[in-house]
């Protein structure tokens, strides 16, 4: 059995971000897993869960998570092993510092050194990281740059649009991934899921196929990738 | 997400109208300057409709600024003005209000609800009453360029948000017109939705308010408190938050059928379905009522309405007999999800992402497909494998298709398409 947690998706959950949720419980249970489906909302406590999903958001809902999570047993849980997946706002929450609201900054989650300071312009568009052998794509909306500690990994190098700062994209740790790519990623990028997957269930997956395969094949091609 | 404060979003528009239409007003009669523009819009206009180039709007609209930039304002002189703004409805229930007024009335009917659009349909028809439907980002402008009788405020949701035109912007933005009361005429009335709380905090500034308490199932955007980000606190009596900002007490009560306005009870029967099509129709007759318009009347006019802009209509291609329903962002979508599960037959769901759409269509995963469950659904348009990938995770039956290869006729079809989806589908079928 996993428990798979969206958290907040009442302040961060902008972007559909709900749906790579329900897409790591689909693609486990159509595995043959028992997979649970849980909704940590604002007044909730955070209860235990094995994946941790955050979304995006705009800035007042950012700023409230990130106190919320702050004051949470959130870096207890995951130094005991829970994973967790963050996009956007969620990606600038795990870090030391974000910029937004003018030009207030705020502190993060502190889970990774990262510090996000305001870009020159905002990143809107399609976005394209390569990742070892495999293609992220997805969109991209926010006006963050994110700079990474020494020590930090990127999620992978930029192919199109712009991630972190035009280069690199998100970044990784050990059951711990960020992405600038908003949304349903995990739902346009099944490999991607299968990685989480895979990493939640502590063993080597099966190939399974679905639309979401033609779709990843589609908009590769949209992007002469 | 970075959200510049006090900052409105860039234009989207062929250019910066904000710039051209100023706020202030320019007291005075029609000036020599506005007879020319007048014409150039007219000839314009109609050049470009027998160019083939569309409903001929735009072109027109952008020659006349160019000759008179405070066109729009002289044109709205002692013309009573009503004005439509809101994520969802604001065609509908521009036709409403229109419809209800009766006789004629200007109305930018073909979806070009920025400047250029108004000036059409203000120079198409001199009569003395004016509907305008207006694209929230430029409600501002046309506030303080045409001091509106009546502003409606349906709905705020996240729409298109590749065009950073996030909600909480647009109501601040909202709230600032009334706040700083620049360029705002005391005498304007707001219709606005109390179920919203983001539309409540954009008008509750506003000098007089017509508060509707109207069926509105999209809450989604407005699960913190707009003005101190806390949760909100939803209950069927309504909405709080404990810095006291709360649900105001409505004088329009809409449920159903049944609606009250300022005591005066009635049943509304549309032929347009839809709850929301009921909630847009009693906020449409709250700016009536406003205005002074015999509401009874209004009722009747506005219950005949059957399709606007073609939506809802009865179309037919390849054998097949289409209705045609629009949806552009999840809240539209969920409200008509609902509205489409009434119609028999099989339904066709059609998706783009082109540039009037939102170039990203994350939004799928906002709308509850999954009360889709047991229905075949046929994907058709530009993303319908982001469609299908969506329809899969919900447990939806799903059939890729595409209009060179459409299933055979077996019955009625239900077409739901998003912006430019629908365009293609009204353009691709016939009566
Ligand atoms: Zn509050």
């Amino acid at each position: 059995m996993i428990r798979v947690a969206t958290l907040y998706p009442d302040l961060l959950g902008t972007y559909g971000d709900g749906g790579n949720a329900l897409v790591l419980v689909e693609r486990a249970r159509r595995r043959g897993f028992d997979a649970e489906l849980l909704e940590i909302l604002v007044d909730d406590q955070l209860v235990s869960a094995d994946v941790f999903l955050l979304g995006g958001g705009e800035d007042g809902p950012q700023r409230q998570a990130a106190d919320l999570l702050r004051d949470s047993p959130l870096r207890e849980v995951y130094e005991s092993g829970a994973h967790v997946v963050a996009v956007c706002a969620g990606l600038q929450i795990l870090g030391t510092t974000f910029v937004i609201e003018g030009d207030h900054q705020y502190e993060g989650l502190g889970l990774v050194d990262v510090k996000t300071t305001r870009g020159a312009k905002r990143s809107v568009g399609e976005l394209a990281v390569s990742v070892d052998d495999e293609i992220l794509v997805g969109f991209e909306n926010h006006g963050g740059e994110s700079h990474l500690g020494k020590d930090v990994e990127p999620l992978g190098a930029v192919l199109r649009g712009r991630g972190n700062d035009g280069r690199v994209d998100g970044f990784r740790a050990a059951r711990l991934w960020a992405t600038y790519a908003h949304g349903p990623v995990l739902a346009m990028n099944p490999w991607f899921a299968d990685v989480v997957l895979a990493s939640v269930l502590q063993r080597e997956l099966a190939v399974l196929p679905s639309v979401a395969d033609q779709l990843h094949a589609q908009r590769l091609r949209a992007l002469g990738l | 997400m970075v959200l510049r404060k006090g900052q409105p979003p860039p234009p989207v528009g062929p250019f910066a109208i904000s710039k051209v239409v100023s706020v202030e007003m320019m007291p005075g009669a029609i000036t020599f300057r506005d007879r020319v523009a007048v014409g150039s819009v007219r000839l314009v206009n109609l050049l470009s409709r027998r160019l083939g180039r569309g409903a001929g709007t735009v072109a027109g609209g952008r020659v006349g600024l160019h000759v008179s930039p405070k066109l729009l304002a002289h044109l709205a002189r002692s013309r009573t003005v009503v004005l439509v703004s809101g994520t969802n409805g604001k065609t509908t229930t521009a036709a409403m209000v229109s419809a209800g007024w009766g006789g004629e009335v200007a109305l930018n009917q073909t979806g070009s609800n920025m400047t250029e659009g108004h000036l059409a349909a203000m120079v198409e028809s001199s009569s003395p009453h004016v509907v305008l439907e207006v694209d929230e980002k430029w409600l501002e402008n046309v506030v303080a360029a045409t001091q509106p009788r009546a502003v409606i405020l349906l709905n705020l949701s996240r729409d298109q948000l590749d065009r950073s035109n996030e909600v909480r912007a647009i109501a601040e933005q909202w709230r600032q017109m009334w706040a700083t009361s620049d360029g705002t005429d005391e005498r304007t009335v707001v219709i606005a939705n109390v179920n919203d709380p983001l539309v409540v905090y954009a008008a509750e500034c506003a000098p007089h308010v017509r508060w509707c308490d109207v069926e509105t199932t999209w809450l989604a955007d407005a699960a913190s408190c707009p003005k101190c980000t806390r949760a909100l606190h939803f209950s069927p009596l309504g909405w709080t938050c404990e810095c006291g900002f709360t649900r105001p007490t409505a004088t329009t009560t809409q449920r159903g059928e049944h609606l009250v306005i300022n005591g005066n009870a009635s049943t509304l029967r549309l032929a347009l379905p839809g709850t929301f099509n009921a909630a847009n129709a009693a906020m449409a007759l709250t700016a009536l009522d406003a205005l002074e318009v015999p509401i009874d009347q209004a009722q009747v006019r506005v219950s005949r309405l059957a399709n606007v802009a073609g939506r809802f209509s009865q179309r037919h291609w390849r054998g097949h007999e289409l209705r045609l329903t629009l949806a552009k962002n999840p809240a539209g979508f969920s409200a008509m999800l609902n509205t489409v599960q009434e119609f028999p037959g099989e339904l066709w769901i059609a998706i783009n992402a082109r540039v009037a759409d939102g170039r990203d269509p994350s939004w799928l995963y906002d709308v509850p497909f999954e009360s889709l469950r047991g229905r075949r659904v046929y994907c058709f348009g530009d993303r319908r494998l982001d469609l299908a990938t969506r329809l899969d995770l919900a447990g939806v039956e799903f059939e890729l298709s595409s209009e060179d290869s459409p299933p055979p006729p077996t019955g009625p079809v239900t077409v739901l398409a998003n912006y430019t989806a629908f365009q293609d589908w009204l353009e691709r079928s016939s009566k």
